[in-house]
């Protein structure tokens, strides 16, 4: 009963004028009430992700600096052999991605599980073939005779997209998780907000892949 | 007083008191297939700047607000920064423009604006 009071709109419902809103997440989804009034978890989530921010911007900033500081003989620097078409595509397939994730938190949002499974997996998928394109980028650019170790520049780009990829790949993990968890019954409407910190994590590699395919590749 | 009473007060001191702002309920599937609809035009006018002989201040003129405008747009709509708790955006935004200004200093005390 008490959850049922806690669950109604609160927010101006009976003023004139007023818009009635609803809270998220909702009070029924077991995560309680807190002193700020939002979700602990979900803000746990943004300041990670904040510090993800300064992460990822010292890999980049450690590319910019070292990029074009490469020696004579050395070998090649990355942006000698990058394959921009081909790393489009790759972008592309992450930014699509988004997409289904975010259909994905809706579908689960609805109660609609079955498509939210679909998204899910859908999701994973254009993960997986996002890491399969950077295996295939990294394992050519060996092959052209820029290693990890070959120059700074190398060693910088390696270090920054491999971190991205690791990320990208842990993603894929927590939304297999996430799609083992529902085929168990164990990820109820009311726990949708699971999906959600998981799709705010995936959504982050996706804005950091961003600045890294206009930082690093479109950029001369 | 019952504890749901309670818990009703509480919710409506926060959402008018400003500890909390109410957030409002997410867009439909539409406009999310609408936003990367966008997102993908936007990304192929970036790798669009590849195949054109640009000036690289032209070049960076066109691909960083290209950049800043699909970093939003994600963020915003996908990311529910626009709907969610304004706590939200601050934190992120703390981090990122605490990133933003350590490494351009990082940046510029090492001369790679000035190269």
């Amino acid at each position: 009963m008490a959850d049922t009071a806690v669950g109604s709109q609160v927010a101006g419902a009976d003023v004139p004028g007023r818009e009635v809103v609803t809270p998220s997440p909702s009070p029924a989804s077991g995560h309680g009430h807190t002193s700020t009034g939002i979700s602990n978890e979900k803000l746990g989530m943004w300041v990670f992700l904040g510090s993800e921010c300064l992460l990822f911007g010292a890999l980049i900033s450690t590319y910019l600096l070292y990029k074009s500081r490469v020696v004579e003989g050395a070998g090649p620097a990355p942006v000698d052999l990058y394959d921009i078409p081909f790393t489009s595509v790759s972008s592309f397939v992450l930014l699509m991605s988004s997409l289904t994730m975010v259909l994905a938190l809706s579908a689960f949002n609805r109660g609609d599980h079955q498509r939210g499974r679909t998204w899910l997996v859908t999701t994973a998928l254009l993960g997986a073939v996002f890491i399969s394109g950077q295996v295939y980028e990294f394992t050519s650019f060996v092959r052209e005779g820029m290693g990890f170790t070959t120059n700074v520049a190398s060693s910088a780009f390696f270090t920054l997209t491999g971190f991205h990829g690791v990320h990208v790949s842990l993603g894929i993990i927590m939304l297999m998780s996430l799609f083992v968890m529902s085929l168990r019954g164990r990820l109820p409407q009311e726990r949708a907000e699971t999906v959600e910190i998981v799709g705010l994590y995936w959504h982050f590699v996706d804005v950091v892949w961003i600045l890294i395919f206009t930082v690093v590749y479109l950029v001369p | 007083m019952t504890e749901a009473t309670a818990h009703g007060a509480v919710q409506q001191d926060q959402v008018e008191g400003g500890h909390a702002e109410p957030a409002h309920s997410h867009p439909g599937d539409g406009r999310y297939v609408q936003i990367a609809l966008i997102l993908a035009v936007l990304t192929a006018i970036e790798v669009g700047t590849y195949y054109v002989e640009l000036s690289t201040a032209a070049l960076l003129a066109v691909l960083m607000p290209l950049m800043v405008v699909k970093f939003a747009m994600v963020a915003r709509w996908f990311m529910h920064l626009k709907f969610d708790s304004k706590m939200f955006s601050r934190v992120f935004v703390g981090g990122l423009a605490l990133a933003m200004f350590v490494y351009v200093i990082l940046l510029s005390t090492f001369g790679f604006f000035a190269a």
